[in-house]
């Protein structure tokens, strides 16, 4: 037996916190975006599953899942649905969604690039490119991290003599003038979207 | 004009124009109808059907006093306009039945000319026989009234659509008040774009229309007592009372929802558990506020059940309960699930469907459901469970697993059960008992008529129309729309297969309209479909009948009825003139003006039969006019090739075939008989239902026939032919002559 509700609240919740969400309803359950998206055998749900479950109030199973996680925004499905569905909008909205309740599958490697990139980009306002690197080589450990330094050790030293990336930048790098400027401009862009959403 | 009191005056009239002339002796053929044929008037034409040569046939019948032309041309089912004559006419077929089939080259010159001569002497003989139709003279529409049963949407559209077109209409309900099943609704499912929202039914709009129409009488609170009579001159007796006279007849009869306790498995029965009738009755009681249960509590949560009993072993059952589709309950669930979300957007509601049915542009109706938030799931449901929290488990086709649902309140889409009236092989079955003399079966026949009957036809045949599968009245026969087995009787709305409003409204238009052209029909003495227009009628000596009831048990449309010594009762009216009472007759004593025992008979013996030494089989071909003759037809169109021995004969049907025709042709030396008709059985083709079925029964009852004259079974044949069969009806032919060919000549030659 599921865990299934077939109740309305995890759709309403869906409507109020993910972008396009309220148009997970009108899903006519066609399958042709399953059929469409080039992902189809590598995921577990289909965005036509994910949106009947949506629909049945599987909330845990929606939010943990990997599916939308794995979306490349190809936007195959949107030229095809004949209900005209933003699915790929949709994806990335769930998707963001679970990433802030924090119910996102810990390990989702698309998940830990944009968290890293977004946590790096946010301090300084640039994205500091060698930092940003080696966090992804040692995201698995150390051992890990080592093991990919060396496999890409090539590529690296070519960089630093084509002068593409110093090594300097470990001790800081460029940054936006304006410091605070930045901070603010991201505490405002919150804001904004914490009130649409109706959560200020 | 011509009329049957003229002294008879015979003419032929050969055509040698597309090719005839070239390649047949057309002299050799007006000797044979002035010697053999007898024919008064003997003329040729290079062009008959032409302008000069048809006026050379209407000066004869004007200046000349010619009653009765044999045309010897063309096949009868071309030119029928130029060869329409107010004369009795036989037509020789020498284009497509000799000159276009029998194969080409001087080899083939003899037996070419032999078919060709036996064509003639055959029309000549036939048209002997006949007399013109004038129609019967003692046909007239008593009543153009139109008599519609039942006061529903569908009736009261019928009434209208009839009084709007100048007919008088008297509609007859049974309950208290106008509007059927459609009364209890909220609100309908809209017809018109843009297909978004429940609108109001306009039942009480409708009602006050045919309540104030002048030309519409409404009976209230009334049944039918009984039906007697016949197209334009029905006497119905009422339950209040009243006699009246109607010229055709409508049964809008409409259905019943399919019962809940027949459901339990659905919760049928069980507490918060209904069916879509149950809803409106729940919606109406809550006007406009919050929707409760029959216990009080508001609903907050509602799951809809489609397919509930329907679509038999494709739907929620296994065939033990109605195997076809209502269609009309997916847009209907839709408009009750609305009725939830208009009231509380809140309110969780999920439709469990297998097959969302929308016809029409319900696309948009389903879509707008959604939009406002009803929930819709692909899901076979196997068990509901009613109570104070109701259960509905379903497999989800989507997620593909066992899932459950909660809710305050289940609807289950039951079906339509059409209100048709009696079964007629249930009748019959009782009134042979009844008539045998069973007590038992004399009350149970009466029971069912008081009690099931809608009409109640005094008809030989049953108390009401017949029924199809799943008990819908008839309707629709063979290819003619609207047609039933009763004439001038039209079964409209879902009392003759599911329907929703909008499409009851379109069907009642549609048979009232055809009640109307029955109506005019009687009054201008012509026969229904399929042979509309057809003047002929048909007669009965009675001085020769023997009353063995073969008549009035085997007519397929219940037009003769039994008068009080037993004797055959006929009822032209009613006949569409299939000539299947003159196929059952053992003693021929029926007949019509030009189509009868005598007018196939003589052709069949007027027909050049060599003896045995000249090894020449002569073979004669039954071939029905709705299909097999129109297929040899079209072999001869294309130039297809079979044997110059056949001789075919058209008939109505082959339920007109007396089998004493095939007994004098076998007598006077045929070798073989073919009989082709149209297919039989369940998805039946033959145009007058039930003829095809008759003859494979009447011929295989030929057998002792054939060993008192030493012949072979196989020497009587029936095969089933259609309309496209021209290919395969060449083969049938040649098949034919090369078996009877190895069984060798007919022992019957030399005798003639």
């Amino acid at each position: 037996m599921t865990t299934a509700t077939y109740k309305n609240s995890f759709l309403k919740e869906v409507e109020a916190n993910v972008e396009d969400g309220h148009m997970v309803k009108m899903c006519m359950q066609c399958g042709v975006c399953a059929g469409s998206c080039p992902l189809g055998p590598h995921w577990q749900h289909s965005p036509q599953k994910l949106f009947m479950m949506i629909r049945a109030g599987k909330r845990e199973e929606v939010l943990t899942s990997d599916s939308m996680w794995m979306c490349t925004s190809c936007y195959n499905c949107i030229v095809r649905c004949p209900r005209k569905l933003p699915i790929t909008h949709i994806m990335h909205g769930l998707a963001h969604y679970a990433h802030r309740l924090n119910l996102a599958p810990a390990k989702q490697p698309t998940r830990a690039i944009a968290k890293l990139f977004w946590d790096n980009l946010v301090k300084t306002g640039r994205v500091n490119e060698l930092k940003f690197s080696l966090a992804m080589y040692f995201k698995d450990g150390f051992g890990q991290g080592v093991k990919n330094s060396m496999a890409m050790q090539g590529v690296g030293l070519g960089l630093v003599k084509a002068g593409r990336l110093s090594p300097m930048e470990i001790l800081g790098g460029h940054k936006c003038q304006d410091q605070n400027g930045i901070q603010k401009i991201v505490a405002k862009a919150r804001e904004i979207e914490d009130k649409r959403r109706g959560l200020a | 004009m011509a009329d049957n009191n003229a002294v008879p005056k015979f003419a032929a009239y050969i055509c040698s124009g597309c090719g005839i002339g070239d390649t047949l002796d057309v002299g050799a053929l007006e000797k044979i109808a002035t010697r053999e044929g007898k024919m008064a008037v003997v003329k040729s034409h290079p062009f008959l059907c032409s302008t000069e040569g048809v006026e050379l046939i209407r000066n004869d019948i004007a200046n000349e006093g010619v009653t009765h032309l044999c045309i010897a041309a063309c096949s009868r089912r071309a030119k029928t306009e130029a060869f329409s004559f107010p004369a009795a006419v036989s037509r020789a077929n020498l284009r497509e039945g000799v000159l276009w089939v029998v194969a080409e080259g001087s080899d083939h010159d003899e037996v070419r000319q032999e078919m060709a001569e036996d064509y003639v002497r055959m029309g000549c003989a036939e048209v002997k026989k006949m007399t013109l139709p004038l129609g019967n003279p003692d046909n007239k529409a008593e009543s153009k009234r139109i008599l519609v049963v039942g006061g529903g949407v569908t009736g009261m559209t019928a009434a209208l659509a009839a009084a709007d077109a100048g007919y008088e209409a008297l509609l007859v309900e049974k309950s208290d008040a106008l509007g059927g099943f459609a009364r209890n609704l909220v609100k309908r499912v809209p017809f018109n774009a843009p297909h978004a929202e429940p609108v109001p039914t306009g039942i009480d709009e409708m009602a006050a229309r045919v309540s104030s129409h002048p030309k519409i009488k409404v009976a209230l609170s009334t049944t039918i007592a009984e039906t007697a009579g016949a197209p334009g001159r029905f006497k119905v007796k009422l339950s209040n009372g009243a006699e009246e006279t109607v010229g055709a007849i409508v049964q809008a009869t409409g259905f019943t929802t399919y019962p809940l306790d027949k459901l339990p498995e659905l919760g049928g029965g069980q507490a918060n558990v209904t069916d879509q009738a149950g809803l409106e009755t729940l919606t109406s009681a809550a006007n406009g506020g919050a929707i409760k249960r029959t216990d009080g509590k508001e609903v907050k949560s509602v799951v809809f059940v489609q397919c509930a009993g329907q679509r038999g072993s494709g739907g929620n059952g296994d065939g033990t309960h109605l195997d076809y589709c209502s269609g009309h309950c997916c847009a209907t669930s839709i408009k009750q699930a609305m009725y939830f979300k208009d009231q509380n957007p809140d309110i969780d509601t999920v439709v469990l469907y297998q097959d969302l049915r929308v016809p029409g542009m319900g696309e948009d109706f389903y879509r707008s459901a959604q939009t406002k938030g009803v929930t819709f799931t692909k899901g076979k449901v196997s068990k509901v469970t009613g109570g104070n929290e109701c259960t509905v488990e379903f497999q989800d086709l989507i997620l593909d697993e066992a899932a459950s649902a909660a809710a305050d309140l289940v609807v289950l889409a039951t079906g339509q059960v059409p209100n048709a009236g009696v079964n007629l092989d249930e009748w019959t079955a009782i009134n042979t008992l009844a008539e045998g003399g069973d007590e038992a079966a004399k009350q149970q026949r009466t029971a069912l008529v008081d009690n099931t009957s809608v009409l109640k036809l005094t008809y030989r045949q049953g108390p009401d129309m017949p029924q199809f599968k799943y008990g819908f009245a008839d309707s629709h026969f063979i290819c003619f729309p609207y047609e039933t087995r009763r004439t001038a009787m039209y079964a409209a709305g879902p009392a003759r297969r599911p329907m929703d409003m909008f499409q009851a409204q379109e069907d009642a238009t549609g048979a009232a309209m055809k009640a109307i052209q029955a109506i005019e029909n009687v009054s201008n003495r012509r026969a229904s479909h399929p042979r509309a227009w057809d003047l002929s009628f048909p007669k009965a000596r009675l001085e020769g009948c023997t009353q063995c009831k073969r008549c009035t048990v085997e007519c397929p449309f219940g037009a003769i009825d039994e008068d009080e010594r037993r004797f055959p009762l006929f009822n032209e009216e009613r006949c569409r003139r299939c000539g299947t009472c003159m196929g059952a007759c053992p003693v021929r004593v029926i007949s019509f003006e030009n189509y009868s025992c005598d007018t196939v008979g003589s052709q069949i013996k007027a027909v050049n039969v060599p003896d045995e030494f000249e090894e020449k089989p002569r073979i004669l071909i039954l071939a029905c006019e709705n299909d097999a003759y129109p297929a040899l037809d079209m072999a001869g169109l294309q130039r297809m090739t079979y044997s110059a021995f056949v001789r075919a004969i058209p008939v109505r049907c082959l339920g007109s075939v007396n089998t004493i025709w095939i007994t004098d042709a076998l007598n006077s030396g045929y070798d073989g008989v073919m009989m082709m008709g149209c297919k039989k059985g369940d998805d039946y083709q033959c145009h007058f239902v039930k003829g095809s079925e008759l003859a494979f029964y009447r011929t295989s009852k030929i057998g002792d026939t054939l060993k008192q004259l030493s012949l072979e079974m196989e020497r009587v044949q029936t095969q089933e032919v259609a309309i496209t069969d021209n290919a395969r009806v060449v083969q049938l032919i040649n098949d034919y002559v090369a078996q009877l060919e190895k069984l060798g000549p007919s022992p019957m030659k030399g005798f003639g």
